[in-house]
């Protein structure tokens, strides 16, 4: 059998193998695409409705709870995709299909990790235009085009922080139930604990402390801002017990989590993967 | 010319020495088969070869590159089937193989020309369109042998594959394990069926308890015995001091030798008798002497059991009922997951 001889193009093949593989059973079995948007979308119904006459000066830069939430679910949408994206690497382990991959001759097996990554990033994508179109639907704006490419730079930095630790998590537990458990438990904490729903101002200060430092706080901010219509980088997102930080500083402090992150990482997938 | 070479290999799992000290030489284009009960090592010594599992100590070398240290140059040649078949039940058949078509880097052209000469093969023409998770065990099987063929290696290791088919299927990988032989390709095949090895395999290791009992061609091995298996009882269920009194009786009788006491079938007595002789008639005699009857006697060619049979004194379905219930297959699961 001849072999090409490419390695870049080896990479390509076998990444693309792989994510197609995640997209076919998507396709087959959609239940939980439809409910990540479906979830989200129901929470802006109700939260909306919940705090719609929440006195408007507690919310900074809206002028509509269901404005302010918007960003956070959208945030939640693609964190919460991408903490189960460890799943079916577990489930592949459990059943024995990730040996199908660990016995072919791979280019990297980083192809693995960059399989979940791309999958995750485009299903967050669809998921969250969806929220963002439903969100301008019910009169809640949606973002200019320069707005729009920080809140998808935005979700490919989070996505690919929490990606990389949901594969983490997927080789080092015993099996799914522990790993649905501890996205049980990390889940919705991590969002309240965060400006998802409201903001640092509104919280007692222990709890504005770990908002300020929680990485989907991080990620929510640049969103929000990216929705005004006097958009720009140098905006103060943030008002951290420890001082203002910008959409600037969101973004790059989100950065620098996603690359410590691989870099810790990446030393387990090398002893898991070769 | 050995085209695989192994030596001192041994693999520890926490408290259980699953292979000490294996050394085997695999000639190019033979089929090379494993037997030995569940539990012996089988398993851990091809999951070593298909580079899943690294060993505590020893090499070994495939057309002379080390397993160890350059794996991904090995996982070129091999094709490796499992024991457990892991299927994505949401693909089809045909999903499948392009699947590991693209994992192994087969370009477009000859993808689609391997997938359906092999679906022809191993005649998967009817249900290769339907999904995984729809497939019975054989056809489970023959997609997953497939799958380990579809980029043509130098080297098929096969863990069991033939375990719970029906004949049909079983049928159609024998012939298509033929075949590969006679094309060249290097097989190693683990079974605990005495007969499939016994029919397809060149050369034959025997495996206990992580080590080799003996190894040869099937017919060398059993013409070792030089005569034909006695199988005698003097009760339907003698005890060990009753068979012992035979077996020194037994002892005394020239041509008669390999005398085994298995416990597990009622302590009968197994032997090896010259086939030269008419040992049968002075053992009736003997017996009779000594105020023994015959409850049962049988008489037959020497089998690769009797090679199992005479190095541990049970027969290899005696060690598979014993090693299942000793087996602690949800550990072994955990252990065997990466």
């Amino acid at each position: 059998m001849e072999i090409q001889q490419y390695n870049f193009i080896f990479l390509y093949q076998e990444t693309a193998a792989l994510t197609k593989r995640l997209f076919i059973q998507l396709k087959r079995r959609p239940s939980t695409f439809f409910a990540g948007i479906l979830q989200p979308i129901i929470w802006l119904f109700l939260f909306g409705a919940l705090f719609a006459n929440a006195p408007k000066d507690f919310l900074p830069g809206v002028d509509s709870y269901g404005n302010f939430l918007g960003a956070g679910l959208i945030v939640f949408t693609a964190f919460s995709g991408a903490l189960n994206s460890g799943l079916p690497l577990m489930f592949d382990r459990e059943f024995g299909f990730l040996n199908r991959l660990l016995v072919a001759p791979l280019t990297s097996r980083l192809s693995i990790v960059l399989s979940s990554f791309f999958y995750i990033t485009i299903l967050s994508f669809v998921q969250s235009l969806a929220i963002m179109f439903i969100s301008f639907l019910l009169g809640y704006g949606f973002p200019n085009f320069l707005g729009l490419g920080i809140v998808f730079a935005t979700l490919i930095l989070l996505v690919l922080f929490v990606t990389s630790i949901s594969l983490c998590l997927a080789f080092v537990l015993p099996g799914h139930i522990e790993l649905i458990a501890l996205i049980f438990v990390v889940n919705l904490p991590l969002l309240f604990a965060s400006t998802a729903l409201a903001p640092i101002s509104f919280m007692p200060s222990w709890l504005g402390w770990i908002a300020s430092f929680n990485p989907l706080t991080f990620a929510i901010e640049p969103i929000r801002i990216a929705y005004s219509s006097n958009f720009n980088l140098d905006l103060v997102a943030l008002n951290a017990p420890y001082g203002d930080l910008t959409c600037r500083n969101c973004i790059s402090l989100l950065f620098l989590l996603t690359i410590l992150s691989l870099v810790i990482i990446r030393p387990l997938l090398n002893k898991k993967l070769t | 010319m050995n085209q695989i070479q192994i030596q001192n290999l041994s693999k520890d799992y926490l408290d259980v020495k699953a292979l000490k000290k294996i050394n085997i030489n695999i000639t190019e284009g033979s089929l090379f088969g494993i037997l030995g009960p569940n539990g012996a090592g089988k398993t851990t010594l091809l999951r070593t070869l298909a580079t899943l599992i690294s060993p505590d100590e020893g090499t070994i070398k495939i057309n002379n590159i080390d397993v160890i240290k350059e794996p991904r140059k090995i996982r070129e040649l091999i094709g490796y089937v499992a024991q457990e078949i892991a299927l994505d039940k949401i693909l089809t058949g045909r999903e499948l193989l392009d699947f590991q078509a693209d994992l192994y880097h087969i370009d477009q052209s000859n993808k689609l020309k391997r997938i359906e000469l092999l679906i022809n093969q191993l005649d998967m023409q009817n249900w290769i369109d339907r999904k995984c998770g729809t497939y019975s065990g054989g056809m489970k099987r023959r997609i997953d042998l497939a799958a380990g063929l579809l980029h043509l290696p130098k080297v098929l290791i096969l863990d069991e594959p033939t375990v719970g088919l029906d004949i049909e299927s079983r049928n159609i990988i024998w012939g298509l394990l033929n075949d590969l032989k006679k094309d060249g390709m290097t097989i190693i095949l683990s079974s605990h069926y005495l007969d499939e090895i016994d029919k397809l395999a060149d050369n034959v290791v025997i495996i206990n308890d992580g080590k080799i009992i003996d190894q040869g061609n099937p017919t060398q091995l059993k013409n070792k015995f030089g005569g034909d298996r006695i199988i005698l009882k003097v009760r339907e269920f003698s005890d060990s001091l009753e068979s012992e009194k035979v077996r020194k009786i037994l002892e005394k009788i020239d041509g008669i030798s390999q005398i085994v006491i298995n416990a597990s079938q009622g302590y009968s007595l197994n032997f090896i008798a010259d086939r030269d002789k008419d040992l049968i008639s002075k053992l009736k005699v003997e017996l009779a002497f000594s105020k023994f009857k015959i409850f049962s006697l049988s008489q037959s060619q020497p089998s690769l059991d009797d090679v199992y049979l005479q190095a541990t004194g049970k027969t290899l379905q005696d060690a598979e009922l014993y090693m299942t219930g000793k087996r602690d297959l949800k550990k072994e699961s955990k252990q065997s997951m990466r």
